[in-house]
């Protein structure tokens, strides 16, 4: 006869106080779902800055400059696949090389800008972003990135993300991303070199403070439901 | 796992004990020591309950609960390694290194009386710290050792045990 030793004994028990007081848990939607419904809000914050914003400019901008286009999409589908990417990491059986997903996009975005730049030395008559404006453009993509990080993070703790540092970069590139794209409706000037290094420490600083604190919150969530 | 999903206890209970066979594999193929495998066991049974809303019915159960195990035990070797690389095992060093503070004859009463204002102040702490205080450092309990024996949950233990700590340090700073 087989005698249960002090582990099977330490399992069974607490496997009898986790049956306990067990209740019936609404299942989790899925990551494509939940991505469309942040996507929502960001688009809902798109259509009341639009109101505010000169409209008309930004037309003109995008006529005159081709590959402001290529730009735009870059960030908006960096943000898109970033999302997402996060909402697949905060589930407990996630793959690390969903992390990957957004960068194909983030390539575009930045070689893209980066062709923006070169206009800059090239066409006569650009309006390249002074210190001032730089500094603007900053503050922009850091302020709104916090709300969209925060209404992220408070979204992949429904999950349960056993890679918590991960999954919160992954969101800080999609909250930087999607304040980057929506910038673009206050941004009255042409990319110069400046202005690119302003966005990719913007975007870096925002994932990097996502992932020193909403990390944290994310793996305080953890331990602390279990 | 969907009936667990649903409420139904007696299925969890079943599940779980299942799930233990599996766990254990998952963990030796990853090379986790045999005195630790029981730790990855507990840790990944408290992810399943933890993680059970997430799980999708129309996906393998068994697939997710081999990546949550996987995980769980790479997790214990990376802290395990952290550990070594704090602490070292010399039991010789131990052994042969006299302990000159010995000889002296006030030791003994200092020591009784530091012992006694350690009690004092562990006396002082609220019930659940005083208990996390016991296991942990006064009987060198294991995490999941000290959560199966009190059926609290591993991240209040670590919390009462860190206030705890707090709260003797600065009980000890004031009587100093």
């Amino acid at each position: 006869m087989n005698v249960p030793s002090d582990a099977d004994s330490a399992h069974e028990l607490l496997i009898r106080d986790l049956a306990a007081d067990l209740k019936p848990v609404r299942r989790l939607r899925p990551p494509s779902v939940r991505t469309f419904s942040w996507l929502l809000i960001v688009a809902a914050t798109a259509v009341i800055l639009a109101i505010i914003a000169d409209l008309s400019a930004l037309g003109h901008r995008l006529a005159a400059a081709r590959d402001l286009w290529l730009a735009v999409t870059g960030s908006a589908l960096t943000a898109i696949l970033a999302a997402f990417a996060a909402f697949q990491l905060s589930l407990p059986d996630a793959r690390r090389a969903w992390a990957l997903l957004p960068l194909p996009a983030t390539l575009l975005w930045i070689i893209a800008s980066g062709f923006g730049c070169l206009g800059v030395w090239f066409v006569p008559g650009t309006h390249a972003a002074d210190l001032s404006e730089a500094r603007d453009c900053l503050m922009f993509i850091i302020g709104l990135s916090v709300p969209l990080s925060a209404l992220l993070v408070i979204m992949l703790r429904r999950g349960c993300p056993l890679q918590p540092g991960l999954t919160a970069a992954t969101a800080g590139l999609a909250a930087a991303a999607a304040a980057a794209t929506l910038l673009n409706f206050f941004h009255p000037f042409d990319a110069a070199a400046t202005d690119l290094a302003v966005h990719v420490f913007a975007v870096s600083l925002v994932i990097a403070a996502n992932r020193a604190l909403s990390g944290r919150l994310l793996a305080t969530n953890f331990h602390a439901a279990t | 796992m969907a009936a667990a999903q649903a409420g139904d206890s007696a299925a969890y209970q079943t599940l779980l004990r299942d799930c233990i066979p599996v766990i254990k594999s998952v963990a030796r193929r990853r090379r986790v020591d045999a005195d630790r495998i029981d730790d990855v066991v507990q840790d990944v049974l408290l992810t399943i309950h933890r993680a059970r809303h997430t799980y999708d019915p129309s996906r393998s159960f068994t697939a997710w609960l081999c990546v949550i195990a996987d995980r769980r035990a790479i997790d214990l070797l990376r802290r395990s390694r952290r550990v070594d690389m704090r602490e070292v095992h010399a039991p010789l060093a131990f052994e042969s290194h006299a302990d000159d503070e010995a000889a002296d004859p006030s030791r003994g009463l200092a020591h009784a009386d530091a012992t006694g204002t350690v009690a004092r102040a562990l006396a002082s702490l609220p019930a659940r710290q005083r208990e996390a205080v016991q296991h942990f450092v006064l009987e060198e309990r294991s995490l999941a050792d000290t959560s199966a024996l009190t059926r609290r949950t591993k991240g209040s233990l670590k919390v009462n045990l860190h206030r705890a700590l707090k709260a003797l340090r600065s009980k000890m700073e004031f009587r100093e």
